[in-house]
């Protein structure tokens, strides 16, 4: 069946919370407003006040309350109305939600999951437009999803709730109305496993969330030239499936690693170190990088597009890499 | 004014040189052009010559160095310059033995001036494909020698199908025996410069001999009298059974060669030791021996490594000839064609003659074509007298 992004998020938080009564969503506007961008669409009518619990505006308070909801025993899934907010909450998500397990030797687990859109939609500002994923990238102890179709929303965010730890979990606002085919029948897409989105031989493009979609337009333009480009989508940032990016790289010899995200210490250095160590002798050329500019994102609409990294920018990169230029 | 003297580089691969013969000592007065030193290059022994006037102030490299080419070995300069802002900057000289010298020719890939820039792909591409990267011209930036310079040396990529993603061809998986094979031919080929000598062989009388050996307790084969000409020849050309060693040719005083038996899924070569002591009944015992324990896969690592010369025949298949790849740390490798009839001319009428081609694949960095040519004609006599054997 064709489900949006937003259908695909609220289906697979209702057959979770259908299937087991541990699992309860809790957040801002989540309950009788049915969420900032209605992914919790009927919640309330079909799972009640207990498990679907509104809260004040206090990102840090009600982060901390799921961590205690956690080491009870239930399985809280946090929405924050966008990762932006949840630098409030990040003593909580670093301090505690990612520690917790280590420092208790094993004896208390955090199987949570935080959720919520992150990256630029269209002129939110610079305080709202902000793709944080290597934020969380960086601390051991969290696991780091970001679906780019509808399909890998679902299954992921299924696997998600299943998963014994806490998982940080980014959306993205522009997905939610993206359409795309989704299973029929229950499934679970699992964490750590990377999917080839488009296959080709010449150039390997690595892209995540919705820079998938931007990756997969520059893909078509390029092929009308010849050029057969391989988009992989990690889906999982961490743990990261290098060894489906290696191979790609091993067989195409150029890497284009995109991202939305700011340049220094963004995800692509991290990817980009870990392909070097892997499959350096089968390098052509360096690994390039497209991502955001390193400024704030721009309120102007003309400023915020050229902040972001559009088809043209993956074009070029991919150019570079073939010695096109 | 003070001048002064370098290792010059005569020629396009001299990397070093070594410092032979001073013909003038310290406090000497030297003439431009004078010969100061004898200097051995990688190619021959010439004269180093003054280009300046006045006394030979310093030597600063004894006999018997060799030291990198524009290396200062000496100065020349006024009996009473100060010289010794020159002299602060002293050679890299390495003091080997003028003994050792001819260990001290390099193969060229350590020259890294002359080496544009390559992608680590192109590196293991040339390693695999044992491409020069040397006649090759880069077209990346700063003449980076990038993949597709290489193209038209390399198997053609597949092409992907657009989207679906099914290539139009079955990836087999490599057995281990493959991945083996892969890496030493191609460790062999890229690096090691081949070079090949073919030689025809009257089989007239070897094949007699084998006819008359069915008849004993051990049948000989071609195969055994091959291998028993080789190793009378190897013990009486030493050179060839020898291998590279970097700085040093090792030179094996044991001759074990190495028998190529095709299996299903690729190759092995067993080896056959000490051959130069075995009588050529021993030879074939052991091969015999051998070649069943390859087939049934029976043989431990140290019964297939070390060859010290190599043989394969593909005369079973009707091949007029061809040549082999030499397995390190041999430095020469035999391929045996078919014995076949061919009209000969004797005593000055036609007949039908049988004959068999010899390809000997040669490390020229160990053998050069002489020494190649002389090795293959004693082992034709060989295998023309087979009683000698």
């Amino acid at each position: 069946m064709t489900l949006t992004y937003r259908e695909a998020l609220n289906q697979a938080l209702r057959e979770e919370m259908r299937r087991d009564d541990k699992v309860f969503l809790i957040g801002e506007d989540v309950a009788y407003y049915q969420g900032a961008f209605k992914v919790s669409k009927g919640f309330l009518e079909e799972f009640g006040e207990r498990r679907v619990v509104d809260t004040p505006i206090t990102e840090l308070g009600f982060t901390g309350l799921a961590i205690g909801a956690a080491m009870t025993g239930l399985h809280p899934v946090v929405e924050v109305m966008t990762f932006n907010f949840a630098i409030l909450a990040m003593d909580q998500i670093v301090n505690n939600a990612a520690k917790i397990r280590y420092m208790s030797g094993g004896q208390i687990s955090i199987p949570m999951v935080i959720r919520g859109p992150g990256s630029a939609a269209h002129q939110l500002g610079a305080q709202h437009s902000q793709s944080l994923e290597a934020w969380f990238c960086h601390v051991p102890g969290l696991k780091v999803v970001a679906p780019s179709t509808p399909r890998d929303a679902k299954g992921l965010l299924k696997s998600a709730i299943r998963d014994n730890n806490p998982v940080i979990f980014i959306e993205a606002q522009l997905l939610y109305p993206t359409h795309g085919d989704v299973e029929n029948e229950e499934y679970v897409i699992p964490l750590g496993v990377a999917e080839v989105k488009r296959t080709g031989r010449d150039v390997t493009v690595i892209a995540y969330s919705k820079m998938v979609l931007v990756a997969l337009q520059a893909a078509d333009a390029l092929a009308k030239e010849g050029i057969e480009v391989e988009v992989i989508d990690p889906r999982t940032l961490r743990p990261l499936d290098l060894t489906t990016l290696a191979a790609s790289v091993k067989k195409t010899g150029k890497a284009v690693i995109v991202e939305e995200g700011w340049p220094f210490a963004g995800l692509g250095a991290q990817i980009a170190e870990s392909l070097y160590t892997t499959v350096f002798d089968h390098l052509d050329a360096p690994i390039t990088r497209v991502t955001g500019r390193d400024v704030p994102i721009p309120y102007a609409r003309n400023l915020e597009d050229a902040a972001i990294p559009d088809v043209e920018c993956i074009i070029a990169a991919v150019r570079t890499v073939l010695y096109k230029e | 004014m003070a001048s002064r003297v370098i290792m010059p580089k005569l020629t396009d691969s001299m990397e070093e040189g070594v410092v032979v013969k001073w013909r003038k000592a310290e406090g000497d007065h030297v003439e431009s052009g004078d010969a100061l030193a004898e200097i051995e290059t990688d190619k021959a022994v010439m004269d180093l010559e003054a280009f300046a006037s006045g006394t030979l102030r310093k030597i600063l490299v004894p006999e018997g160095t060799t030291v990198p080419s524009g290396a200062l070995i000496g100065v020349i300069a006024e009996p009473d310059e100060d010289i010794q802002a020159l002299l602060t900057k002293t050679p890299s000289a390495s003091p080997k033995a003028a003994a050792a010298k001819r260990e001290t020719v390099k193969p060229e890939a350590s020259s890294p001036e002359k080496h544009a820039a390559s992608s680590p792909r192109v590196r293991t591409l040339a390693r695999e494909h044992g491409i020069d990267l040397t006649k090759i011209k880069g077209s990346g930036p700063g003449g980076r020698i990038v993949e597709r310079d290489l193209e038209p040396l390399l198997p053609k990529k597949a092409a992907t199908d657009r989207g679906a993603g099914q290539p139009s061809v079955t990836e087999v998986p490599l057995s281990q025996m493959r991945k083996a094979i892969a890496r030493l031919t191609a460790q062999s080929k890229g690096p090691v410069p081949h070079f090949y000598v073919t030689i025809v062989i009257d089989m007239d009388a070897a094949l007699k001999m084998v006819q008359e050996s069915k008849k004993q307790a051990t049948a000989l084969t071609i195969n055994h009298l091959i291998i028993g000409a080789s190793a009378r020849a190897l013990s009486r050309h030493g050179a060839i059974n020898a291998a590279f060693a970097g700085d040093t040719l090792r030179q094996f005083s044991r001759i074990d060669i190495g028998i190529a038996v095709a299996l299903d899924d690729g190759l092995i070569v067993p080896v056959l030791r000490d051959c130069g002591a075995k009588t050529l009944a021993q030879i074939g015992e052991a091969e015999h021996a051998m070649l069943l324990r390859a087939k049934r896969r029976d043989l431990a690592p140290e019964e297939y490594t070390g060859a010290t010369f190599l043989i394969s025949n593909m005369g079973m298949f009707d091949v007029e000839s061809f040549s082999a790849i030499i397995l390190p740390p041999a430095a020469a490798a035999l391929a045996i064609g078919a014995v076949r009839e061919v009209p000969v001319i004797r005593k000055g009428a036609m007949e039908i003659g049988r004959e068999m081609k010899l390809t000997l694949s040669c490390d020229h960095r160990v053998i050069d074509g002489v020494v190649a040519a002389g090795f293959l004609q004693s082992l034709k006599h060989g295998l023309e007298h087979p009683a000698e054997l």
